[in-house]
């Protein structure tokens, strides 16, 4: 990792160049001169829908398509522009970086399913945080999964941030609490709390989320500031689900979808988007400290459709 | 699971069955709506194509138009097809354990697919069912105390753990595991490895060095249930690189639409040998080419059911019960019991998810009227703030003991009231079961009581749609401690006779 990074968009397109290829091969099957006709839409609806994108964002873009060009010759590279500006439209205005300005401490919260990725996002804003100047501290609030309490506290060492923890089992509210009040105490002015992975449809669990954050508030009533919704980005459409789920229970603030480095496409965050409207502050490309990028909409878009830059 | 499938293709087939005659437009229209329901279902495009073919081919040949139910035909073949696309009847496959010791098993899959939680799931199973003697390796150098991980787990399912050493790669960790193994007398040696994704070409290459060094007489692949249409591309990556043997689907008991079980198993052609339901020990369930189409369908899991029942049921306890019922005694402690029982089956929740007919919005109706865990413990809360004798004889609770077991279990005396009502209303039909003699008594307890394996799963969607209506299903009946055949249905656990109360919702539950 002491190699000099590569500018934003050649690790994204890098990342995402699987993806993109096979799109991209599949539009261009399908568009190398050709007729825009029914079948045609159908044929590129199709492709939409394998790239995750849902059922209805790739009707849209068909009918955008389908709308100026219907029945005229259209080439591969009108078809990959006109997907892109179709994403990019939807996506730029949630474009927004995770902003943690305003009261002291600034308390962000992770939530989301098991295994997507919400330890190793918030061990990468902890360094990031760290490496600007910031004062983080990490509570490890996962305190059911064997082992996760490590992990955080391996990414506070990486981080040089303090962590706060309890034994497994413990409660994770009272924990959140503690963490906030040690914030307050030592001026730390950021506090980043994990939270257990839980599937959304389990209602103990979810209440147990509602617990932590009405205990959360409870100590500073304007927390938590963020509440970070973890999305695996080869999630199919049951991104939908989880985000309706989490935003219920915890009032997401924004967005962060992992493991786009993979085959997967990541076109759930469409889905998502589209939807709820939510914020997305990040991509993650990879395991290292390094591979958390600000979302672009453009570039993302423009990598789905498999456009260069 | 396939809870959003089951009611797309449910809406389908609700206008195909509501007209006795099926036009060929007809046919055309179903055959889009499964089309469509399996892609929003995360069912990989090419599957879905070719899935789409094999149900209209067979619709075709079995000339539905004419069908006397046409409906039911269109529901039969796809059934079928899904049965065929999942691996087809017949047992499920298990492991291959045979041969000479150490049998080494690999895990492998994408980041946070579940490998660490499965491989401690498979550890408990093989040592527990299979009396083979495991021992967990974990190869993940990568992700922060994922070793620990591993390490805590093996301690919680009690199987043996490869000591950590620190700074070894990969490959020496296989390998000193395989030679513990081999030393130590162990049967099995379970191998997990780090997540990778499928184009990592290091990571890759190292998993594919993995498996040459030790051998694997299993290669699973671990994927999560909820994996969009990108399934497709990493079965198949793995697939190339790796000697897979099979798939683990995680995450089962999400609210996803599973197509990713569909997808995997078509691109690979390997069998799915196990489904992760619960972030517990225990939670891996065989798995079922049937069962899953039919739940996919909407006819439920009562297999999941039975058998869980079946698991669960403490024998002795319940033969125990049973002797003491027959006597017409069923005190407040006994279904403390019950209640206990309930939960050990997974709760109401647990439960819930696996009767036929029961989709997610009738889940979320159930637990707004309070039909959830939370009933359940509080419930037992109340038999908890009463005295032994109370419990044994609660006609002695008055007005002034009532008051305090409210206050005890932070409830309303009308509360303790209802419960106990019902306990008496269940102790009365017990007492007349009781009396009727077997079938009644000894299928209650036991477990899974006698004409089970006959039940018609379409019963049991009424039946559960009934329940939920309000009404008193009729005819089907439960396992655990329902009653016998022949009797009203209920719920497992929820006691035996008919545990509806005289508003027809189940015994327990607050009148609305």
């Amino acid at each position: 990792m002491s190699e000099k990074k590569p500018g934003f968009f050649s690790r994204l397109a890098q990342g995402l160049a699987r993806s993109s290829n096979k799109l991209g091969e599949s539009v261009t099957a399908i568009f190398t001169k050709r007729k825009l006709d029914a079948a045609a839409l159908e044929e590129l609806e199709d492709a939409l829908i394998a790239a995750d994108l849902g059922a209805q964002t790739a009707m849209r873009v068909t009918d955008r398509l389908a709308k100026d060009r219907f029945d005229k010759e259209v080439t591969d590279e009108e078809v990959r522009e006109a997907l892109a500006d179709v994403v990019a439209e939807s996506l730029t205005p949630l474009e927004k970086p995770l902003d943690l300005g305003g009261e002291r401490p600034q308390v962000v919260v992770f939530v989301g399913v098991n295994g997507s990725g919400k330890t190793t996002t918030l061990g990468k804003i902890a360094v990031k945080l760290k490496r600007e100047g910031h004062n983080p501290i990490l509570a490890a609030g996962d305190t059911f999964r064997a082992a996760a309490i490590e992990q955080v506290s391996v990414w506070g060492e990486r981080a040089g941030a303090p962590v706060v923890k309890r034994e497994i089992g413990a409660d994770a509210a009272g924990l959140a609490f503690d963490a906030i009040e040690q914030a307050q105490r030592d001026s730390h002015d950021m506090v980043l709390i994990d939270t257990a992975g839980r599937l959304q449809n389990k209602a103990e669990l979810m209440d147990e989320l509602r617990k932590v954050i009405r205990v959360i508030k409870k100590k500073m009533p304007d927390a938590p500031h963020h509440v970070i919704l973890v999305l695996d980005g080869t999630v199919g459409s049951n991104a939908v689900s989880q985000a309706e789920a989490f935003l219920e229970a915890s009032d997401v603030t924004g967005v962060v979808m992992t493991k786009l480095d993979g085959t997967a496409k990541g076109g759930a965050l469409v889905q998502v988007a589209e939807k709820f409207r939510l914020p997305i502050h990040y991509i993650g490309i990879g395991e290292g400290e390094a591979d958390l990028q600000p979302f672009s909409a453009r570039d993302f878009s423009r990598a789905l459709a498999g456009l260069d830059g | 699971m396939f809870d959003a499938l089951t009611e797309r293709l449910g809406g389908v087939f609700d206008k195909l069955t509501g007209r006795g005659v099926l036009s060929e437009k007809d046919v055309d229209a179903a055959l889009r709506e499964i089309r469509v329901a399996l892609l929003e279902a995360d069912v990989a495009l090419p599957v879905v194509k070719s899935a789409v073919n094999q149900i209209k081919e067979r619709a075709v040949g079995e000339d539905v138009i004419r069908a006397v139910a046409p409906g039911q035909q269109v529901v039969k073949i796809v059934h079928d097809a899904l049965v065929d696309l999942l691996g087809g009847e017949g047992e499920p496959e298990g492991l291959a354990l045979e041969g000479e010791p150490p049998v080494a098993i690999l895990m492998a899959g994408l980041q946070g697919s579940g490998k660490t939680t499965t491989s401690a799931k498979l550890a408990k199973r093989i040592s527990e069912r299979h009396k083979k003697k495991v021992l967990l390796a974990s190869l993940d150098t990568r992700r922060p105390a994922a070793m620990e991980q591993l390490q805590q787990l093996a301690g919680q399912v009690d199987v043996a753990f490869l000591p950590i050493v620190k700074g070894q790669k990969a490959v020496d960790i296989a390998k000193r595991a395989m030679t513990a193994g081999k030393l130590q007398g162990f049967d099995v040696v379970i191998l997990d490895t780090a997540g990778r994704t499928s184009i990592d070409e290091d990571m890759m290459s190292e998993a594919q060095a993995i498996a040459t060094a030790t051998r694997p007489r299993e290669t699973l692949l671990v994927a999560d249930a909820l994996t969009g249409q990108d399934a497709v591309e990493t079965a198949k990556r793995f697939h190339e690189r790796l000697p897979l043997t099979g798939l683990v689907l995680t995450r089962m008991d999400g609210d996803g639409r599973g197509g990713a079980a569909l997808s995997m198993r078509h691109v690979t052609g390997l069998p799915i040998k196990f489904l992760g339901v619960s972030e517990k020990p225990d939670g891996l369930d065989a798995f079922d080419a049937k069962r899953l189409a039919g739940r996919i369908l909407g006819r439920g899991d009562i297999v999941s059911l039975v058998e869980k029942a079946a698991q669960d049921v403490d024998e002795e306890k319940a033969a125990r019960m049973a002797k003491k019922m027959a006597k017409g005694k069923f005190d407040l402690e006994d279904l403390r019991e019950q209640f206990g029982q309930l939960k050990k089956m997974g709760g109401l929740g647990g439960i819930m998810g696996m009767l036929p007919g029961m989709n997610k919005k009738m889940q979320a109706q159930a637990s707004a009227a309070g039909m959830d865990d939370k009933m359940l413990t509080r419930q037992e809360a109340i038999i908890l703030s009463m005295t032994p004798q109370e419990r044994a004889k609660p006609e002695i609770l008055k007005a002034s003991r009532k008051k305090r077991i409210a206050a005890g279990s932070g409830v309303t005396v009308a509360d303790v009231n209802k419960l106990i009502k019902m306990h008496r209303q269940m102790a009365d039909m017990m007492k007349k079961a009781g009396k009727k003699g077997r079938g009644g008594l000894a299928g209650m307890m036991g477990g899974m009581p006698p004409g089970m394996a006959g039940m018609n799963p379409a019963d049991m969607g009424a039946a559960t749609q009934d329940l939920l209506g309000g009404k008193a299903p009729s005819g089907a009946s439960m396992p655990g401690l329902g009653s016998g055949n022949s009797k009203p249905a209920s719920l497992p656990g929820l006691g035996g006779g008919a545990p509806l109360g005289p508003d027809g919702l189940p015994i327990g539950l607050p009148k609305k």
